[in-house]
């Protein structure tokens, strides 16, 4: 079994020429979690540099300010793609690498959606469509009190499918709450399906626009691109944010980009090291994942 | 010397201003507390008609430190937002206040659609939910304090209508109000809401026909008074659950609960709502074609008692 370093400092990571290296290691740590059990390895690995980005270069929020106030909050409203959070986490310090050993445990509270037991998490989610609303309370406050800080919703674009995340729109721009900063990891499929094919969702940036949210669209998983679009927040003064990141399923390991069929997968310890070897570069060979992939 | 009692606007407002963490919220239904955006400001919010997101941003509020009230009609803000009240309030165990209109037989004659009838079987299914029900405007606005302070969840009943029977003991949380004691040999009726009112004009028809009865206003349907109901099994020969509910889940489920979890047998006569939806018509007149008028009552506990 491949063992994972241990962690970086926490501002030796947030260096802009840090990234790529810190979500290799995310990716590491996801596909370590794909295994004794699984978990929904490919909406986990279209969002890890979107999350790494995020808690590096935008969100004020350190492990020693996870309950301050004044923070930044980050809702992961696509709540199976926890594996992304937690590792990211475990890379920045919010959270002790050992937990993660007890993944899929009743000795812990670490499983395929997320919840406050784990630190930094802001609130439980799994049930789609939730988070927008949600956030938008937060964001709500936050101005009711004269705060600067800022709130981000990661949405699955599947999720958009839900009713509740327009009404939330609605409201979020009927408040002009230009504190909450929505981010569509737009990876392109539903659970099993691609989004085009069963409810499509172009021209996506012109239904937020029509519901009076500014909108940037950005390569997901480049941090160059990605400095530009989190930069100069809110991308209007009045209207909330909408960055739709343009992201492929499973990225890092070709043999599970952009498939529906490798949505939640439970790798064999053969399989998560020829994934590894994929991640760097090296080919995934002749192991068959194909028996492996559940749900 | 008379005494006004507050009605629930006006509750709500000293709470308000009082706490300023609480924040008043509706999904466009604003009949009872339409004097409040001018009072409260920006601590008024009103977010359209979507009660998902109305819960939704209750809880992103209470994750803040707010108490928010949040008002709807009851059969939108139960049925419509449940999943989110259940996932985002339940889950959460957070102090989100829903304040339900018209619920019950006081939808009148809105028809199925607007009928909360279910309302209290679905609420008291989650975990930490606190369900209170009170008989008239005066206990509404009694309670009002005790619900805003409490650190749990909470559904009330709304129900502004002027109090009738009057009330011989301070609300509290969880403890049901004895109105009338009985004797034994006689019935025990068990009842919540404005129905309080019905119930204790069967009682007085009962009495006249020599016919002991205890009556008990529930008040708070989740914490229940198990005290209070067993009390009654050993107080009277039948005890006779009063609703505008559906039987299923609501407080005839909740006598049996109790008493099966105490031991205790006797006779329990349910009068709720079964089969379907009741017929829309102004309240009155509903309460003569469903049988819940002091008369139809008393006729029907008599036939069941004997």
């Amino acid at each position: 079994m491949t063992t994972l370093a241990p962690p970086l400092a926490f501002d030796t990571a947030r260096d802009l020429a840090a990234l790529p290296a810190l979500a290799l290691r995310v990716r590491e740590r996801i596909l370590h979690l794909a295994t004794g059990g699984g978990c929904f390895v490919g909406a986990s690995l279209s969002c890890a540099d979107l999350l790494v980005h995020l808690y590096t270069r935008v969100l004020q929020v350190t492990p020693g300010t996870l309950t301050d106030p004044g923070r930044d909050y980050l809702f992961l409203s696509k709540g199976h793609d926890v594996p992304a959070l937690y590792a990211t986490f475990v890379e920045l310090g919010f959270l002790a690498p050992a937990r993660l050993s007890d993944h899929l445990s009743t000795r812990d509270s670490i499983y395929w959606h997320p919840n406050r037991a784990v630190p930094g998490v802001e609130f439980h989610s799994g049930s789609l469509g939730h988070l927008l609303s949600v956030a938008l309370g937060v964001a709500y406050d936050i101005r009711l009190r004269g705060g600067t800080n800022r709130v981000f919703v990661v949405l699955g674009d599947g999720e958009l499918d839900e009713g509740s995340i327009w009404e939330a729109c609605l409201v979020a721009s009927a408040l002009q709450l230009d504190n909450l900063i929505a981010v569509v990891d737009r990876n392109e499929f539903q659970a099993n399906v691609r989004t085009e094919e069963l409810i499509p969702l172009e021209p996506l940036p012109a239904k937020f626009r029509a519901f009076g949210w500014a909108c940037r669209t950005v390569d997901g998983h480049c941090f160059e691109r990605l400095e530009e679009a989190f930069a100069d927040l809110p991308a209007e003064p009045g209207r909330p944010t909408v960055v739709v990141a343009r992201t492929v399923r499973g990225k890092g390991c070709p043999s599970l980009e952009a498939r529906a069929d490798r949505w939640f997968v439970d790798l064999q310890p053969e399989e998560l090291a020829a994934c590894l070897t994929e991640l760097h570069g090296g080919s995934f060979g002749d192991v068959a994942i194909e028996g492996r992939v559940v749900r | 010397m008379s005494h006004t009692p507050p009605s629930y606007q006006a509750a709500l407002a000293a709470l308000a201003s009082a706490n300023p963490d609480l924040i008043v919220m509706t999904a466009e239904n604003r009949a009872p507390i339409r004097h409040l955006p001018a009072a409260l400001g920006p601590r008024f919010v009103d977010v359209g008609i979507c009660e998902q997101t109305l819960i939704g941003a209750a809880a992103g509020l209470a994750l803040r430190g707010r108490t928010p009230v949040v008002h709807a009609l009851a059969a939108f803000l139960t049925m419509r937002a449940f999943e989110f009240i259940r996932t985002d309030v339940g889950i959460g165990g957070l102090p989100v206040k829903l304040i339900g209109y018209i619920p019950g037989f006081l939808s009148e004659a809105n028809g199925p659609t607007h009928q909360a009838i279910e309302d209290v079987a679905l609420m008291r299914g989650i975990p930490g939910m606190q369900v209170v029900c009170p008989a008239d405007g005066e206990e509404l606005a009694a309670a009002l304090p005790a619900i805003v302070a409490s650190p749990a969840p909470c559904y009330v009943r709304y129900n502004p209508l002027p109090p009738e029977v009057p009330h011989v003991t301070p609300f509290t949380l969880g403890r049901a109000e004895v109105i009338s004691e009985g004797q034994a040999g006689g019935v025990a009726l068990l009842t919540y809401g404005f129905l309080l009112r019905e119930a204790a004009r069967a009682a007085a028809l009962l009495a006249e026909r020599g016919v002991p009865v205890r009556l008990v206003d529930l008040r708070t349907l989740a914490p229940i008074d198990e005290a209070a109901i067993v009390a009654a099994a050993g107080a009277a020969d039948l005890l006779v659950t009063i609703e505008d509910h559906f039987a299923t889940g609501g407080l005839y489920s909740i006598v049996a609960e109790v008493l099966l979890s105490h031991g205790v047998c006797c006779r329990v006569h349910p009068i709720s709502l079964g089969a379907s939806w009741f017929k829309p018509a102004l309240l009155p007149e509903v309460l003569d074609y469903e049988g819940f008028t002091g008369a139809r009552l008393a006729a029907r506990v008599l036939a069941a008692w004997r």
